[in-house]
């Protein structure tokens, strides 16, 4: 933990980890050391469901750049649902 | 200096022992084979975990003829691979700093109770393993001789304070009970060359033994061989220099 950068939301939905899907419960965002992508820091997510222990896990590690244009992306997709008039009626 | 007419044998395995609150955790241990005596080295590991490299180095240290512990510091946060482990921890903010130390002071106790052990004990760790075993040789009596690796946030700021890092390790600086070595990239943000220039203050400031060598052209993380970050010479000469420091202080 070098920059110690964390913050834990709860989450509602599922995802495909290792052993297929599974319910979500948080999602912890840290900007932080990743494990695989080639620099020294990057935006984490991991989604996850602790009650299953660390393994029910679904990874992502972005650049800064990458991050910030998925973060617009999800909430200009979440408005075009809402001008559609898909949103706050539950239905699929 | 290892020679090629040379007997040589490791042994490695896990193993469990005490750590902080009498907790029992599992480690890796790695000795090298005959009666000894020998020194004893401590492993405080990465942000990334009880991984591979870890491993690695573990034996490492046991080729250069040092009993070599290296404690599951996220023993509690559960069990599966090291990156999922580790991604538990990084979620939940890191692990308390008196923890750390209760754990390193127990893989201590556990190597210089030995008894093919020299009764000398250093302390190596890089990133969160360096900052972790700069707060061991601070806050845990009996250790001889600490390497701290570009341990991030050593200098810490007022705002960084929290329940589980609750004072900045440089404030315990004047309890530092051994020599220090200390290897950095100057390209690294995290220590910053600044702060490497502030830890040095502190420690020239309470009159403590320290070697800091500080590499142009490397940032955080450049011994770590498998990572983009590797820097080769600079590596090489880094190994060098522990080994050189460790031979002073502990045989």
């Amino acid at each position: 933990m070098c920059t110690m950068i964390v913050e834990k939301v709860k989450v509602d939905g599922s995802g495909k980890g290792r052993d297929g899907w599974f319910k979500l419960e948080h999602a912890s965002v840290s900007f932080d050391h990743p494990f695989n992508s080639p620099l020294e820091h990057a935006l984490n997510i991991d989604f996850v469901n602790e009650s299953h222990g660390p393994s029910a896990r679904v990874a992502v590690e972005l650049s800064e750049q990458a991050a910030r244009e998925l973060v617009r992306t999800i909430l200009e997709v979440l408005d075009q649902a809402e001008a559609s008039g898909h949103l706050g009626n539950g239905q699929a | 200096m290892y020679r090629t007419d040379m007997y040589e044998g490791l042994l490695a395995e896990t193993v469990t022992m005490t750590g902080a609150n009498g907790d029992v955790i599992n480690a890796y241990l790695a000795r090298p084979l005959g009666p000894g005596p020998f020194p004893a080295m401590v492993l405080a590991h990465h942000m990334p975990g009880w991984d591979e490299w870890y491993r690695e180095a573990t034996y490492k240290f046991a080729h250069h003829g040092y009993i070599t512990i290296s404690p599951n510091l996220y023993f509690r946060a559960g069990h599966g691979t090291p990156e999922d482990v580790a991604a538990k921890v990084r979620g939940d903010g890191g692990i308390p700093d008196e923890q750390a130390v209760g754990d390193l002071a127990g893989a201590m106790h556990f190597v210089s109770a030995l008894p093919y052990s020299n009764g000398k004990v250093g302390i190596f760790g890089t990133c969160s393993g360096g900052r972790h075993a700069y707060l061991a040789a601070c806050r845990a009596p009996g250790f001889d001789a600490v390497v701290d690796c570009w341990g991030g946030r050593v200098v810490m700021a007022p705002d960084q304070l929290n329940d589980k890092c609750p004072v900045s390790p440089l404030d315990y600086t004047g309890d530092l009970s051994c020599p220090i070595l200390g290897i950095f990239g100057n390209e690294d943000a995290n220590p910053t060359p600044a702060q490497v220039d502030q830890h040095e203050a502190e420690l020239k400031k309470h009159g403590k033994s320290y070697e800091f060598h500080r590499y142009d052209g490397a940032g955080h993380g450049f011994f770590y061989y498998h990572a983009a970050a590797y820097r080769q010479p600079q590596a090489v000469d880094g190994w060098q220099k522990v080994f050189a420091f460790l031979e002073k202080y502990l045989l």
